[in-house]
């Protein structure tokens, strides 16, 4: 039989089109970056039934299995059916394996399951993220990390969102230690001062990283009850203009941070260069055609952000623009 | 007497003992731990029967009523000074044996050590006991080393909650009043306490000087982060440092306070002209160490420390005082064999 394959088809159900003629790979969604052991072991049943027997760790937290006939796609699918039953992602059709590709796999750093930085648990809100969005073909990528440490790399990605958590100060419990003033300064940005026995915290300074909390020996320094973030915007890798994310709201809540996202997709339902190259535009571009304001009136639209929440008024973004020139500086 | 109560009748009770007197207690505060969705279990005021935490070892221990973190003494004003109110009320500690026997330790420190104390003691005349029975040995716990298990008295009644039915032995005939009242039977109760800990420690006798300069102080001069968080949640450590306050909007109004200080945080042993006589963390350890078992005994007869083994739960370094207790006495051992 003739071999016939609609390569349009074959990358929006998640396999890759290789340079190998013949072959594919098989793209498996890992939200949040965790997976049950079962479905890792899946995984590389099917790397040896299929595949060349070598697994790819993606840079997304996804795993790529190579060295797939084009004629085992339909075996594969149904193969790792368990897998995306595990991983709770969302499915149109049984054993056809993943109805989109464009929007990417959702990444999130450790967070507060692992890390004793993590602000919140990422892998749960990346899980979350991953429902509402996904499946969808648009080409979006959003990350989840726990801390200002950004371990997680979400300032390379369209939305990132970092954890943080308001420092709340009793100073009856306080002994004038100075260690969360000393390790704010060492690892953090230097928000605390002593005045008279008693820290006080630079509230404008101060990123809600939580450093004071963890080195607190008295439980003067704790935690709010509320889990915030920093919401960066429109990083992105690529030819024409790499570029770091740059902070839009800080202090949001977890509802707003959602509606966003979702908004988003509306916005760039609407915007979209009609003949972008297989339907694929990074967001950022978009917001660079339309303004910035129009972008926040989309985004922000029926959000209702807390009381602390503080938006950027504006927002300018950097990197190279290597479409303008190559040079060297 | 002994009485079983609901825990409804508990709180009522609580309410009734409550209308002349405070209430101390361990309490689970959610979210108050360290780390994000972690909770921690210190001390603080009550009203109701589920508040108190029961179950759980608590982190920090009672003492913070005793000898507060941070506490104003005075305030002053030019010529005039004027003591800071407290609150006059009675106040019940619910607390376990090992911390029981702790109380023994601070007053040694704060009433009997040469001279009395006057701000411990007058939060300490206000102050009686409710006895926590451990039903079973928590982690790190080594009380039974240190003969701190079992509390012989010195408090009003025991609690022990067992099946969702709080057990009481009632040791004070007012008190026995007011839970005969709300009593659901009466019975024979004994307080619980534990004969056997998973951690065993053996305290040296005699610590020659030699023990001072012992290598295995070393390791901790590497490990130990000189948090002191050991010290603070330690239901015996006493230390204190002074502060004299002149409020910053007007330097002729001020307040002294004494605020809660640790042998292993940094400034401990700092003297005028730069000295500073611990200066690595292995020193401040052996310091540590050798006054909990050693020093404090040649002063007042028996060991300082109680063996609740929170110093080691907290330690975020996962040092164990305990194992460090036993590394002393093979030491000590060692060096009698040696000569």
């Amino acid at each position: 039989m003739a071999r016939d394959i609609n390569t349009k088809k074959l990358k929006k159900n998640a396999f890759r089109y290789s340079k190998v003629r013949g072959e594919t790979a098989s793209r498996i969604r890992i939200p949040g970056g965790v997976i049950n052991a079962k479905s890792m072991a899946r995984i590389a049943e099917v790397a040896e039934k299929y595949g060349n027997g070598t697994i790819f760790v993606t840079n997304r937290q996804g795993v790529e299995l190579p060295g797939i006939a084009l004629e085992d796609m339909d075996a594969v699918n149904s193969m790792i059916q368990s897998i995306i039953d595990d991983s709770g992602v969302n499915q149109e059709e049984r054993d056809k394996g993943y109805p989109a590709s464009g929007t990417r796999n959702v990444v999130a750093c450790p967070g507060s399951r692992l890390c004793p930085f993590g602000c919140y648990d990422t892998t749960e809100l990346a899980r979350k993220m991953d429902k509402m969005i996904f499946p969808s073909h648009l080409h979006v990528k959003i990350a989840f990390t726990g801390c200002s440490n950004d371990c997680a790399k979400v300032r390379m990605d369209d939305f990132g969102f970092i954890g943080m958590t308001e420092p709340q100060y009793d100073p009856n419990r306080c002994v004038s230690c100075e260690q969360c003033i000393k390790y704010c300064s060492i690892r953090s940005v230097g928000a605390l001062s002593l005045v008279n026995g008693k820290v006080v915290r630079d509230t404008a300074k101060c990123i809600g990283c939580g450093v004071c909390v963890a080195y607190c020996p008295t439980r003067a320094w704790t935690r709010s009850k509320e889990h915030y973030f920093r919401v960066v915007i429109m990083g992105r890798t690529g030819k024409k203009n790499p570029r770091l994310a740059e902070d839009f709201i800080k202090w949001a809540d977890e509802e707003s941070i959602f509606k966003m996202v979702r908004n988003a997709y509306a916005y760039v339902e609407e915007y979209i260069d009609p003949n972008a190259l297989e339907g694929k535009e990074h967001i950022g571009y978009i917001v660079d055609r339309t303004g910035f304001d129009e972008f926040c009136k989309w985004v922000l639209k029926d959000v209702n952000l807390n009381e602390k929440a503080e938006v950027a008024s504006r927002v300018y973004w950097g990197g190279r623009h290597y479409d303008r020139s190559n040079d060297l500086m | 007497m002994g009485y079983v109560l609901s825990r409804d009748s508990f709180t009522r009770v609580l309410k009734k003992i409550g209308q002349s007197r405070r209430i101390y207690a361990p309490v689970n505060k959610v979210g108050e731990g360290r780390f994000t969705d972690v909770d921690v279990v210190r001390y603080d005021f009550v009203t109701e029967a589920p508040e108190i935490e029961l179950d759980k070892k608590s982190d920090y221990a009672f003492k913070e009523i005793l000898t507060p973190l941070s506490q104003t003494l005075f305030f002053f004003t030019e010529d005039e000074v004027k003591e800071a109110d407290m609150d006059e009320r009675e106040v019940i500690i619910f607390l376990r044996s090992c911390d029981l026997h702790a109380v023994k330790r601070l007053d040694a420190i704060y009433l009997e050590n040469k001279f009395v104390d006057p701000f411990y003691k007058r939060i300490r005349d206000k102050v009686r006991f409710a006895l926590i029975g451990c039903g079973r040995s928590y982690e790190d716990c080594f009380c039974v080393s240190m003969g701190t298990n079992r509390a012989d008295g010195g408090y009003l009644f025991s609690v022990d909650m067992i099946g969702g039915k709080y057990y009481f032995d009632v040791k004070d005939d007012e008190l026995a009043a007011i839970f005969a009242s709300e009593a659901e039977s009466e019975q024979a109760v004994e307080a619980r306490y534990v004969t056997e800990n998973e951690v065993k420690v053996t305290i040296p006798g005699n610590v020659p000087v030699s023990v001072y300069k012992d290598p295995l102080w070393e390791e901790y001069t590497v490990r130990c982060i000189n948090c002191g968080r050991c010290n603070f949640v330690c239901p015996t450590c006493t230390c204190f440092t002074m502060q004299d306050i002149f409020y910053t909007d007007n330097g002729r109004v001020g307040e002294r306070r004494r605020v809660g200080a640790s042998c292993m945080v940094d400034g401990y042993t700092n003297v005028a002209g730069g000295g500073q006589y611990r200066r690595t963390n292995g020193e401040r350890m052996r310091f540590k160490v050798l006054h909990k078992i050693h020093d404090f005994r040649k002063r007042f007869g028996f060991d300082m420390c109680v063996g609740c083994g929170r110093c080691d739960m907290v330690c975020p370094e996962y040092i164990s005082y305990a194992n460090i207790i036993n590394k002393v006495n093979d030491a000590v051992e060692g060096g009698a064999v040696n000569g």
